[in-house]
């Protein structure tokens, strides 16, 4: 394989007394959807918030495109290229989609030496890249509010990799989801994997990460239980692995493995 | 699935009519249009759409135009003013007392007088994003600190609550020309000439046109307006402006200098409260305590009825100068019309509760809001 795009080698990070991360390891290659997995209070929030610029580490080191990385905020980290696309946090329902997509970063076109906001181009971009993620929008001026929860994940997703992403790390894209919508959401990340984007998929949903996933991470208390590539490991395992194995598996049991 | 053109059978076509139709500006179309049909009917033979009557109503517009600019891009940034009122006393009150009391050339005086207004709109709005409080309460404490300092500071240098004599302190200064001149006054003389408006008949104005001019104050509703209207719809700023009221956090995350953009919108709000505060003064030749009192309210009102949504993020500058016009043509007009002056209320009610059921209506059908 070539050159991981980001490492993050042995991780901590302490809130206080409180060790959040407890050296956490993980890489990830440009082209591949790397899944990390957890259950409520693994650490996977810390550990990508500091992955964004978010946090700082307390110890350890990250390194980008083979340098090492010192964050001050998050507009470093997106500069740099990282992007992260937030659960609820992405866009404005009140808003068009073609305003959304540039929100922050709208393009200017001078009229008279007067900047404006292009309206023009942001139109066309926009469609442009809903069409390419299989959205089809009414006008580009359409409301965000107006589409699925599905297809404003699709378009938060293809506005980051539109600005230039080169790590997109998705924050449980899929947890609020129907099926269908579900659906929609994995095969923008399977696509946005083809072009060569290093993707970092958060969830606890095991189907979800086997259905994308190239090589899948499970956080537990702060500490990394291993990677395993995808073919290596079976669903049933990572679920075990999730929830720190035994008890799910006198759970399931009661459960007639539905689980 | 690149190259999938095929429409979603759930996305109904809209057609292309009701879609000019659906516009945040509805309400205060629909509004503006059943108000001028009424008074045409009612008021017809008053005078009301004669020169000087349209003249009347167009400057109480004009008005309530220049705080409604300021008070729609401050509440699409999800933000509120209701200092708004005691800010025009106030910034009255700081002409007249550098401009008379002190006696200071009228310029610097008005040019100060927008300085400390602006620096104390920035002050609300830093107070407001520092302690996160709600803009409401934070400025409702301004609304009563400024009212008591325009009280407070004439009773103290003059031992009176009006400062007169503006009027000659303002004569042929140039920046006092530019908020209470006339414009096109050689063109209406011609008018009157031409027989086109009527002429003073006796008294020392005979021959002169009975309107000798439209108000400065006009021309600068329309030029905030139109100012507004681009800023808003046409600019990057006007992105941010959308996007702050929207949703802060969202805003925040994708790169928008939230912060930035409400204390800026603060203090363009600030600016327009003083450029009616000098407007009037320099109509009215002097400045009193009780000047701007229920602007702030007014001002909400217009822009409720333009459409805009009172959490923020959805609004237009074009409604709420619609709005305006729809306040100022009905206060007026109710006058022109013999109508008991008390029940321009009651009628003001009606308009401001069936506007925003419209607008909240037209509102669902774009944004898709439940």
């Amino acid at each position: 394989m070539t050159q991981p795009i980001i490492e993050m080698k042995n991780i901590e990070k302490h809130f206080g007394s409180v060790i959040a991360l407890a050296g956490v390891s993980v890489n990830v290659y440009p082209g591949e959807c790397h899944c990390l997995l957890g259950d409520n209070g693994a650490g996977k929030s810390t550990f990508i918030k500091t992955m964004s610029g978010v946090h700082k580490p307390t110890a350890g080191e990250i390194v980008f495109e083979g340098k090492p990385l010192d964050f001050a905020d998050p507009r470093d980290a997106i500069a740099a290229g990282i992007a992260t696309v937030h659960q609820h946090l992405a866009m404005i329902p009140l808003m068009s989609v073609s305003r959304n997509f540039f929100m922050g970063n709208e393009p200017i076109k001078k009229i008279a030496g007067l900047p404006f906001f292009d309206h023009e181009f942001a139109n066309r971009v926009t469609m442009e890249q809903m069409r390419k993620m299989g959205i089809n929008l009414r006008g580009p001026d359409q409301a965000v509010g107006t589409l699925s929860g599905g297809e404003r994940q699709t378009v938060a997703i293809s506005r980051a990799v539109y600005l230039g992403a080169k790590v997109l790390i998705l924050d449980e894209p899929t947890s609020a989801l129907g099926v269908r919508q579900t659906s929609n959401v994995l095969a923008t990340i399977d696509k946005v994997r083809k072009d060569g984007i290093a993707v970092v998929f958060i969830t606890h949903n095991v189907r979800h990460a086997m259905a994308v996933g190239d090589r899948f991470t499970v956080l537990n208390r702060g500490k990394t239980l291993g990677t395993a590539m995808r073919g290596e490991i079976t669903p049933e395992e990572l679920q075990d692995l999730m929830a720190g194995g035994q008890e799910l598996a006198s759970l399931e049991g009661s459960l007639g493995g539905t689980v | 699935m690149a190259n999938e053109q095929a429409t979603d059978e759930r996305v109904k076509e809209i057609s292309s009519f009701r879609r000019a139709l659906i516009r945040p500006e509805l309400g205060g179309m629909v509004g503006t249009v059943a108000v001028f049909t009424l008074f045409a009917l009612f008021a017809w033979d008053s005078g009301m759409f004669a020169v000087q009557g349209v003249m009347n109503w167009s400057i109480v517009s004009a008005q309530f135009m220049i705080i409604a600019v300021g008070a729609c891009l401050l509440m699409i940034t999800g933000e509120f003013d209701l200092s708004i009122g005691s800010m025009i006393g106030f910034a009255g009150m700081m002409v007249a007392v550098f401009g008379v009391v002190l006696a200071w050339p009228m310029w610097i005086a008005i040019l100060i007088t927008f300085a400390i207004c602006i620096a104390l709109g920035a002050l609300n709005g830093w107070i407001v994003v520092r302690t996160g409080l709600p803009s409401f309460i934070v400025t409702l404490a301004f609304l009563f600190i400024l009212r008591g300092f325009t009280i407070y500071i004439p009773q103290t240098l003059e031992s009176k609550t009006i400062i007169g004599g503006i009027r000659d302190a303002a004569e042929g200064d140039w920046l006092g020309a530019i908020f209470g001149g006339k414009v096109g006054r050689g063109f209406f003389q011609w008018l009157g000439d031409m027989g086109v408006i009527e002429t003073f008949q006796r008294g020392t104005r005979e021959g002169q046109p009975v309107v000798d001019g439209i108000p400065t104050l006009i021309i600068w509703a329309i030029v905030l307006v139109i100012f507004g209207h681009i800023v808003l719809t046409r600019t990057r700023f006007g992105n941010w402006i959308y996007a702050s009221g929207g949703d802060a956090e969202a805003a925040r995350n994708s790169g928008v200098p939230v912060n930035r953009v409400k204390i800026t919108m603060f203090m363009f709000t600030a600016f327009c409260a003083t450029v009616l505060a000098v407007c009037q003064v320099m109509e009215f030749g002097s400045a009193g305590a009780d000047r701007g009192l229920l602007k702030e309210f007014e001002a909400i009102i217009a822009v409720v009825i333009g459409g805009a949504l009172l959490t923020g993020g959805y609004g237009s500058v074009l409604g709420a100068a619609l709005g305006a016009l729809i306040f100022g043509v009905v206060q007026q007009g109710l006058f022109f019309a013999g109508v008991e002056s008390s029940l321009f209320r009651v009628f003001l009610g009606i308009i401001l509760l069936a506007a925003v059921i419209l607008n909240t209506y037209i509102r669902r059908i774009i944004t898709g809001e439940r």
